[in-house]
C-alpha cells in the first residue's frame, strides 16, 4: 500500500521464481504446512528469515496439548471445553472442534517422526498438567500437555526440520519476506523477499502464499518473544489491504523472570511450583480456589498485578512476585526442569533448588493475527459473507487468528495450534490446487510497491533513529495496553501511536548497502510492529467489555450481549484504523459433541 | 558458498574507536571485528568503549546497545536473547560461546569479539554456515525405521533408553565446538566435525532407529570421523554444556566392537 510514484534510489538485481505454494516462515507451523504440501506433490518453497531451527518455537517450553490420557482419564471433549473456557467464549467452537480432536493423531504422528518425548514408566509420552486443562468439564487439573522434559519446542522444530531435509524441502534461509504481491482483483499472486546473503530481491509467483511469520511480542517493551517476533505476516496483511482479527487479545504470562522477560514455564507451576507474595501468601487460592496457581493465564496474571498493586509485592520496591520450585527436590528439577534451572541460574542469578525466582507477568503470546477458516484459508468479510476467502492467501500459526484462542490461550495450545492447522493447510492446498493448473504470470508492475517500501526505508535521511522509535512504541505499548486497561490510559496509548506514525517521515537508517543490512531490516520490521500495534491499541480502546486478556477498569464485566464477536480491524496508510466486527462461530463440526453456551468463568 | 571468504593474507586494520559519552565511570571497551562485502576494504577492528552501567549483563546485551544508541551498522545475529536458538555463536575473548549467556562481568579487561573461526565470513560477526549446515544434512539425521509405527499410538520407548538421548538432543547447532575444533579448522571440507558427529550419534543412541549398522558404515571414513583426535576443545567450549568429544568416542567405540 505504500505505493510511490518516486523514482528509486538505489538499482536492483531481481530474481523470478515460480512455485505452487510459497510458505513464509519456518517456525514450527510453517514447516508442518510445507512438509505436507511437499508430500502431497505440490512445488513448494519455504522462505525464512532465519535458519529453521532459531525460529521462535525452539524456545516453546513446557508441553503440547492432547487428551492421550496416558496419565489419567482424559477425553477431547474435556479439552474442547478448556479452551472454549478458556477463549472466554471468543473462539470459534468449530475450529477448537477441530483442533482438540486432531491434537491425539496429531501428537502421535510427531512421536513417529522422531520427537524425543519425556517418557512414562511404561514408556508412553510423558504428560503434564497445565494452567487451564481440567478433568470432566473444569473439575480438577489434569496432566495433558505432553512434553520432552522443559524443551517440547526445540525438540518439536528440531524434528520438523529433520524431516524437512528427508524430503528434500527446498528453503530459502535469511531471506526477508517484504511484502505480498496482490492483484486488481483482491487475490495474493506471490510475494516479494530479500536475500541477506547476497542482497538480491526476489519474485516469488505462487498459486498459494502461506504466511506463517509468528507473533509480534517485540511491539512491546518486555516479553517473553525473540527478538525476531516482529509481526511481518501482519504487517504484510495489513498494507495488503487485509483485516486483522481480535489484536487486542495480548497474553500476559504469569512468569517472566523479572526482569530479564526470559520465561519459566507454566510447567513449573504443573510439576507442583507456586507463588506467593511478600507476605509470603499462596495468594492464588483465594482468587482461584479449584485450580489455584494452574487456572488460565489471565486470571493468574491479573492476581498477581493485584497483589503488586496493592502493596503486596516482593523485593525493595514491591514490585514482582516469588515462584517457588525449591520444594521439588533436585531430582525431579533436573528430570524434568533442566532448561528453566539453568535460565533461572544465568538470568536471575538464583540456584531454584534452594530460592524462589522473582517473576512478573511479561507479554506473550498473541491470540489475535490475520483471520482463517479452520483450513487456514485468510479471511476477508464482505458485505454479504462474513467468512469470504482471500484467493491465494493462507495463514497459520502465531501469525494467524482462526481463531482457537479466543481472548485467551491455554498453555500447549499454541504448539497444538502449529502442528494441526499447518496440517490442515497443507491439505486445503493439495485439495484446492491442481496441479496441471499453470502458475499464472503475474499482473505488470508486480512487486514494484515492495520495492519502493524497500528503498525508501534503505535511503532513508530523517533524524530518528530506527531503535529510538521502536523504543517509544515499546514503551507506549507496555503502558497503555497492559494487564489492566481504562478508557483514559487507552485514549493517550491511541495518541501516542498516532504521533509515532507522524514522525515515520523522520526516520533515519546508516547503513545503505544491500548485504545483511540489519539496519534496513530493522527498520522494515519496525514499520511491521507499528502496524500491528496500531490495531491492537485500537481494538482495546474501542472494546467496552472485560474479556479473557482484556481486563478493562471502566467496563469490568464480560458483555455477551454486545461484545461476544470477534474486532476485525482494517488500516490504511497512513495508521487509521477501521473497525467492524464479525460474529463468533457459535457452532461445532459434527455432532459429536455440542456447543458449549457461555457461563461465568470461575476456576 | 565461499564467495565472500577474505582473502588468505588480508590483515585486520585498526579501526574507528567510539567514545563513551562523558561522564561514564563504569566503562569497558568491546573491540569488535568489521567488515564488509560491500566496500573492498580490509577487515578493521572498531573500539567501542561502553558504559556498563547502561545496560544489562550479558555481552549480547552490550551489543544490542552498540546497534540502538552507538553504531547501527554493526551486524550480529540474534533471536531468542537465551541460548536456545543458536543464532549467536561467536568468539568472545577468545573462546567460541553465545553472546546471550556471556556475562560480560566474566571476562577481565577489554572483552575482544570476532566471529566464529575458520568461517567464511558474510559481513561483521555473521559467518556462512552452509558448509556446517551441508554436513548436517549428509548424516541424514531423521528417525530411520523400516518397522511402522503403530497406527493409533505411539511408539513405546522406555526412561532408560529415552535417558540416553540426553545430552544429545537438546545441542542448538550453534557450531561454537566444531570451530573450535583444530581439526575441523584444517580439514573442514572433509572431517565432519563435532556437531554433526554428535548428531549422528543422537540416531545411532535412539532405540526407535533401526539404521544404525548403514549410520555407522556411513561414517567409517578415515577423514570424517577419524579426524577427531580427542582434542577437547569441542566439549570444553559448548555454551550448553554439550560433550560432543565423548559421543565422538562413542561411535568410535561401536565401530571398533563392529570389527571384532
Ligand atoms: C518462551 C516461550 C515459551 C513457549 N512455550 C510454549 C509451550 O510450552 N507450549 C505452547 O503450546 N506454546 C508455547 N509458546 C508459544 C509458541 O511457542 C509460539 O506461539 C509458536 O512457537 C509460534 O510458532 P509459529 O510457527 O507461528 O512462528 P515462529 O516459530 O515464531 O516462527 C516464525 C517464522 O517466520 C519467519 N519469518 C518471520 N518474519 C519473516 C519475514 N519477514 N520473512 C521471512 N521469514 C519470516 C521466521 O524466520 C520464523 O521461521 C511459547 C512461547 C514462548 C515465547
Ligand atoms: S575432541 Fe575431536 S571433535 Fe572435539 S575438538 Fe577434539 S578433535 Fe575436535
Ligand atoms: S554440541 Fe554444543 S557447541 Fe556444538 S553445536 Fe551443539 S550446542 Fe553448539
Ligand atoms: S540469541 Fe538465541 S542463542 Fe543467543
Amino acid at each position: 500500500m505504500n505505493a510511490t510514484t518516486s523514482p528509486l534510489t538505489g538499482s536492483y538485481r531481481i530474481v523470478d521464481h515460480a512455485y505452487d505454494v510459497v510458505v513464509v516462515g519456518a517456525g514450527g507451523s510453517g514447516l508442518r504446512a510445507t512438509l505436507g504440501m511437499g508430500a502431497a506433490g505440490l512445488k513448494t518453497a519455504c522462505v525464512t528469515k532465519v535458519f529453521p531451527t532459531r525460529s521462535h518455537t525452539v524456545a516453546a517450553q513446557g508441553g503440547i496439548g492432547a487428551s492421550l490420557g496416558n496419565m489419567a482419564e482424559d477425553n477431547w471433549r474435556w479439552h474442547m471445553y478448556d479452551t472454549v473456557k478458556g477463549s472466554d467464549w471468543l473462539g470459534d467452537q468449530d475450529a477448537i472442534e477441530y483442533m482438540c480432536r486432531e491434537a491425539v493423531p496429531a501428537v502421535q504422528e510427531l512421536e513417529h517422526m522422531g520427537v524425543p518425548f519425556s517418557r512414562t514408566e511404561d514408556g508412553k509420552i510423558y504428560q503434564r498438567p497445565f494452567g487451564g486443562h481440567m478433568r470432566n468439564y473444569g473439575e480438577a487439573p489434569v496432566p495433558r500437555a505432553c512434553a520432552a522434559a522443559d524443551r517440547t519446542g526445540h525438540a518439536i522444530l528440531h524434528t520438523l526440520y529433520q524431516q524437512c531435509l528427508k524430503h528434500n524441502v527446498e528453503f530459502f534461509v535469511e531471506y526477508f519476506a517484504i511484502d505480498l504481491i496482490m492483484d486488481e482483483e483482491g487475490a495474493c499472486r506471490g510475494v516479494m523477499a530479500w536475500c541477506l546473503e547476497d542482497g538480491t530481491l526476489h519474485r516469488f509467483r505462487a498459486q498459494k502464499v502461506v504466511l506463517a511469520t509468528g507473533g509480534y511480542g517485540r511491539a512491546y517493551h518486555s516479553c517473553t518473544s525473540a527478538h525476531t517476533c516482529t509481526g511481518d505476516g501482519g504487517g504484510m496483511a495489513i498494507r495488503a489491504g487485509l483485516p486483522m482479527q481480535d489484536m487486542e487479545f495480548v497474553q500476559f504470562h504469569p512468569t517472566g523472570i523479572f526482569p530479564a522477560g526470559c520465561l519459566l514455564t507454566e510447567g513449573c507451576r504443573g510439576e507442583g511450583g507456586y507463588l506467593t507474595n511478600s507476605k509470603g501468601e499462596r495468594f492464588m487460592e483465594r482468587y482461584a480456589p479449584t485450580a489455584k496457581d494452574l487456572a488460565s493465564r489471565d486470571v493468574v496474571s491479573r492476581a498477581m498485578t493485584i497483589e503488586i498493586n496493592e502493596g503486596r509485592g516482593c523485593g525493595p520496591e514491591k514490585n514482582y512476585i516469588m515462584l517457588h520450585l525449591e520444594h521439588l527436590g533436585p531430582e525431579i528439577l533436573h528430570e524434568r526442569l533442566p532448561g528453566i534451572s539453568e535460565t533461572a541460574r544465568i538470568f536471575a542469578g538464583i540456584d531454584v533448588t534452594k530460592e524462589p525466582v522473582p517473576v512478573l507477568p511479561t507479554v506473550h503470546y498473541n491470540m489475535g493475527g490475520i483471520p482463517t477458516n479452520y483450513h487456514g484459508e485468510v479471511i476477508r468479510p464482505t458485505a454479504d459473507d462474513v467468512d469470504a476467502v482471500v484467493p491465494g492467501l493462507m495463514a497459520v500459526g502465531e501469525a494467524a487468528c482462526v481463531s482457537v484462542h479466543g481472548a485467551n490461550r491455554l498453555g500447549t495450545n499454541s504448539l497444538l495450534d502449529l502442528v494441526v492447522f499447518g496440517r490442515a493447510a497443507a491439505q486445503r492446498a493439495a485439495a484446492t490446487i491442481k496441479s496441471e493448473e499453470t502458475i499464472r504470470p503475474l499482473p505488470p508492475g508486480a512487486g514494484d510497491a515492495a520495492i519502493a517500501r524497500f528503498d525508501r526505508l534503505r535511503y532513508a535521511k530523517g533524524k530518528t533513529h530506527v531503535a529510538d522509535m521502536r523504543g517509544k512504541l515499546q514503551r507506549t505499548m507496555q503502558k497503555h495496553a497492559a494487564v489492566f486497561r481504562n478508557t483514559e490510559s487507552l485514549a493517550q496509548g491511541v495518541e501516542k501511536i498516532k504521533e509515532i506514525w507522524s514522525e515515520i517521515p523522520d526516520i533515519s537508517i546508516n547503513d545503505r548497502s544491500l548485504i545483511w543490512n540489519s539496519d534496513l531490516m530493522e527498520a522494515l520490521e519496525f514499520e511491521n510492529l507499528l502496524a500491528n500495534a496500531t490495531v491492537t491499541m485500537a481494538g482495546a480502546d474501542a472494546r467496552h467489555e472485560s474479556r479473557g486478556a482484556q481486563a478493562h477498569d471502566d467496563y469490568p464485566d464480560r458483555d455477551d450481549k454486545n461484545w461476544m464477536k470477534h474486532t476485525v480491524a482494517h488500516m490504511n496508510e497512513a495508521g487509521d484504523v477501521t473497525l467492524s466486527y464479525r460474529p463468533v462461530h457459535m457452532k461445532t463440526l459434527t455432532d459429536d459433541v455440542q456447543v458449549f453456551p457461555p457461563k461465568k468463568r470461575v476456576y | 558458498m565461499v564467495e565472500f571468504r577474505l582473502p588468505k593474507n588480508s590483515t585486520v586494520g585498526k579501526g574507528r574507536i567510539f567514545t563513551a559519552t562523558p561522564g561514564a565511570s563504569n566503562v569497558k571497551n568491546f573491540r569488535i571485528y568489521r567488515w564488509s562485502p560491500d566496500d573492498d576494504r580490509n577487515p578493521v577492528v572498531d573500539t567501542y568503549e561502553i558504559d556498563l552501567d547502561k545496560i544489562g549483563p550479558m555481552v549480547l546485551d552490550a551489543l544490542i546497545h552498540i546497534k540502538n544508541d552507538v553504531d547501527s551498522t554493526l551486524t550480529f545475529r540474534r533471536s531468542c536473547r537465551e541460548g536456545i536458538c543458536g543464532s549467536c555463536a561467536m568468539n568472545i575473548a577468545g573462546e567460541n560461546t553465545l553472546a546471550c549467556l556471556k556475562p560480560i562481568r566474566d571476562i577481565e579487561g577489554d572483552i575482544a569479539i570476532y566471529p566464529l573461526p575458520h568461517m567464511p565470513v558474510i559481513k561483521d560477526l555473521v559467518p556462512d554456515l552452509d558448509g556446517a549446515y551441508a554436513q548436517l544434512r549428509s548424516i541424514e539425521p531423521w528417525l530411520k525405521s523400516d518397522t511402522l509405527p503403530p497406527p493409533d499410538s505411539e511408539r513405546r520407548q522406555s526412561i532408560e533408553e529415552r535417558a540416553e538421548l540426553d545430552g544429545m538432543w537438546e545441542c542448538i547447532l550453534c557450531f561454537c565446538c566444531s570451530t573450535s575444533c583444530p581439526s575441523y579448522w584444517w580439514n573442514g571440507d572433509r572431517y565432519l566435525g563435532p556437531a554433526t558427529l554428535l548428531a549422528a550419534y543422537r540416531w545411532i543412541a535412539d532405540s526407535r532407529d533401526e539404521h544404525t549398522g548403514d549410520r555407522l558404515d556411513a561414517l567409517e571414513d578415515p577423514l570424517k570421523l577419524y579426524a577427531c583426535r580427542t582434542i577437547m576443545n569441542c566439549t570444553q567450549t559448548c555454551p550448553k554444556g554439550l560433550n560432543p568429544a565423548k559421543a565422538i568416542g562413542r561411535i568410535k567405540e561401536l565401530q571398533l566392537e563392529r570389527k571384532a
